[in-house]
């Protein structure tokens, strides 16, 4: 049934699948040279450039409290529109565009990490996987990003 | 046309530059002629472009100004006035988005103009004055600003009756009103909840007007002041910057970074190299500071400042750092009215930068007043000199002036160390007073002492001196005569703007320098309070108040001399 089903761009981060609802992503793009914001919280990784407009590049590693990545290891940028600015979103590798049936959706375990909790908006069973959807909005707002 | 279409033109232009650049810098490692002689053309065409569409967006004035002289007008009828209105500089052109933002405030102040400025017919002519009031609108281009000035030709402010409303409602201390110039006093109306109005009408009276003129003006990195001569009108001019969208930056390096600085707030930029860069700066307990033509000009580390926290580490570093640093760069800037130095590792270069705002979640942070793409595609983030001087406690906490900054300077001796004069007045009077109070240290022989009028006065300096005896004024008990007549009498000479009055004191016992919490406030005319300086408990003279209390008109008098 095509009203139950809902598309979703995928991405992963330390091998787990996440994803955001694929309207609210404007584009992905590879990793781009960040500006470092001082006094900023540790989640905001920095500023790019996205042809001549500035986007705030968030940490999803650091949002969601894994470690952060190796030295070498250059992130992707999944570019989303939330809260009614564009920003980007900086995550290991980006997955495909897949199609998921609402049918197979559930809450979130009370288990999962509170970071994650707070952020997952519902966990969809896939035959091989689990997929983590996120909440686009709570991503760039939210206590761990109140500024001193 | 409209501005979301103009905006969205600019980005374009703007990411155009961008590519440009790209290409431009491409093609030096490029052997194609055409293919260079093709980017070069390029390059002009996108300059040329870039500029077309800038000015796309200036707008004369004019078309604010061209509303005016009917609500005038109107607004002069239902007052029952005759106001003719002037324009000059119509053609003065400003960045579109200025032009938006000045607006209201320019609505506002000349509907300010017409019900309170200009007067009603009959006390015009009564004043000697034509009938028919002028209001006279300017506008001119001065120094990359633009000058904006609307004066009436008026009765001009009530200097005494801002004053005495100040002072109602709680925004300014007597003896901060005593001290203020016209000027300052005439700049109280920008004040929050001060409004001189008689009565509340549809038009004004609120109290609410002026100050959000003043924020308005200030959101744009304008500034406004007002002047006002009694009789004769009052003039409020404003200084507006040309563009939101561009503007002329230095561009510093501190680390791996690159920040723009405002062009407007610098004032000149110091380097200190070899012998210099060790001995030029000095440390005021931890303080750092530069002797700048031998004013002291105090130091802010960009580096530590941005450091978020590892402030500690930074500070044994960074005197390290100085050792062995060939050179130190200084970039002198303006916050207000104070000047501070900024150390950056780097000072680069000047650009034109186009400013971004930046997103929601970092506009809490007054460090930053945008950011700005640079030539070679990385983003840079703009300082806000005034911020990040907030941050640095350059100037005060209170952005406001007049009221607060006076109150900071005569009141906050809690944190800071000030340096106190220790007097003994009576038998067992402990009293300080600030030394910045004191102009000198003065001995007289007891016969020198004269009586004119009611006031004991002695010659000092060519001048006839009046003497106020601190116990006396205080009702501290009389000291004895014979201590008098025995020695000297010691007086503390206070000089304001070319007057003087001598303090008499019975001993000066020493100077020191302590921070002075005031413990018991207010219990007595011309005392602050009490306070605890050298583990004894002192009481801290209000050397204005005790002054007023006993020449009542020394401040007084010295006013109606400015005025004449």
């Amino acid at each position: 049934m095509a009203v139950s089903a809902q598309q979703f761009c995928t991405f992963c981060i330390d091998r787990q699948y996440f994803a955001v609802p694929v309207q609210s992503v404007q584009e992905v793009i590879r990793y781009q040279e960040m500006t470092r914001v001082p006094l900023v919280p540790a989640v905001i990784r920095g500023l790019i450039n996205l042809r001549g407009q500035i986007v705030v590049a968030y940490d999803l590693r650091r949002r969601l409290g894994y470690p952060d990545w190796a030295e070498a290891q250059k992130p992707m940028n999944v570019v989303v529109r939330a809260d009614g600015e564009t920003v980007s979103l900086l995550v290991d590798e980006i997955g495909d565009v897949i199609e998921v049936d609402e049918s197979c959706a559930e809450q979130p375990p009370e288990t999962l990490r509170a970071e994650m909790r707070e952020l997952v908006q519902g966990v969809y069973k896939q035959k091989d996987q689990l997929l983590l959807v996120l909440d686009t909005e709570r991503t760039v707002t939210g206590a761990a990003l109140e500024c001193k | 046309m409209d501005v979301g279409l103009l905006d969205k033109l600019m980005n374009l232009v703007g990411e155009l530059v961008l590519a440009r650049n790209q290409i431009v810098q491409y093609m030096q490692k490029v052997d194609d002629h055409s293919l260079v002689v093709a980017s070069q053309r390029l390059n002009l065409i996108t300059t040329e472009l870039q500029e077309g569409v800038m000015k796309t967006r200036m707008q004369p004035i004019g078309n604010i100004w061209s509303k005016f002289p009917r609500t005038v007008r109107d607004l002069a009828m239902s007052c029952g006035k005759q106001v003719r209105i002037e324009m000059d500089g119509k053609e003065t052109e400003l960045d579109k988005t200025i032009v938006e933002a000045i607006k209201d405030p320019l609505t506002h102040l000349v509907r300010n103009a017409v019900d309170h400025g200009i007067e009603l017919p009959e006390k015009r002519a009564a004043a000697g004055k034509s009938v028919e009031g002028l209001l006279h609108l300017r506008a001119y281009h001065e120094g990359g600003q633009v000058n904006i000035e609307i004066s009436d030709d008026g009765a001009g402010l009530d200097i005494e009756k801002i004053r005495k409303k100040a002072q109602q409602r709680g925004l300014l201390r007597p003896e901060q009103a005593s001290v203020l110039t016209e000027r300052e006093a005439a700049n109280l109306i920008f004040l929050p909840g001060l409004s001189t109005a008689e009565k509340v009408s549809s038009v004004s009276g609120r109290g609410v007007g002026m100050d959000v003129v003043k924020t308005n003006i200030e959101k744009i990195g304008g500034t406004v002041d007002v002047q006002s001569k009694p009789g004769q009108g009052t003039t409020v001019r404003m200084k507006i910057p040309l563009t939101l969208a561009i503007i002329p930056a230095l561009i510093v390096t501190s680390g791996e970074d690159r920040y723009a600085i405002p062009q407007v707030s610098l004032l000149e930029l110091v380097r200190l190299e070899g012998e210099h860069a060790r001995k030029g700066i000095e440390m005021l307990s931890g303080a750092p500071v530069h002797r700048l033509r031998g004013e002291l000009l105090p130091l802010v580390y960009l580096k530590r400042e941005l450091n978020n926290g590892a402030g500690d580490a930074f500070e044994l570093k960074s005197a390290a750092e100085h050792r062995e640093t060939a050179s130190v760069n200084i970039v002198v800037l303006q916050a207000e009215d104070r000047q501070f130095g900024l150390v950056v590792d780097e000072i680069n270069d000047t650009e034109e930068i186009v400013v971004k705002p930046l997103s929601k979640q970092m506009k809490s942070i007054d460090t930053f007043a945008g950011a700005t793409i640079m030539g070679d595609g990385c983003v840079a983030l703009i300082l806000d000199v005034m911020g990040l001087a907030q941050r640095a406690n350059v100037v005060g906490e209170n952005r406001e002036r007049a009221g607060s900054a006076r109150e900071a300077a005569t009141t906050s001796k809690g944190n800071e160390k000030c340096a106190m004069l220790l007097l003994q007045c009576g038998d067992e009077g402990r009293m300080a007073m600030e030394l910045s109070l004191v102009a000198r240290l003065e001995e007289f022989k007891a016969d020198s002492i004269e009586t004119a009028g009611e006031q004991q006065v002695v010659q000092y300096r060519g001048e006839i001196m009046p003497l106020v005896r601190v116990s006396e004024v205080l009702r501290l008990g009389r000291h004895s005569e014979a201590q008098d007549r025995s020695g000297m009498t010691q007086v503390v000479v206070y000089s304001k703007d070319g007057r003087r009055v001598g303090l008499v004191v019975d001993r000066i016992l020493d100077i020191v320098e302590e921070s002075v919490a005031l413990q018991q406030p207010g219990k007595r005319e011309g005392l602050f309070g009490s306070a605890v300086i050298q583990q004894r408990v002192t009481d801290l003279l209000d050397v204005h108040s005790l002054i007023r209390t006993a020449i009542p008109d020394f401040f007084e008098s010295q006013l109606a001399r400015e005025e004449r």
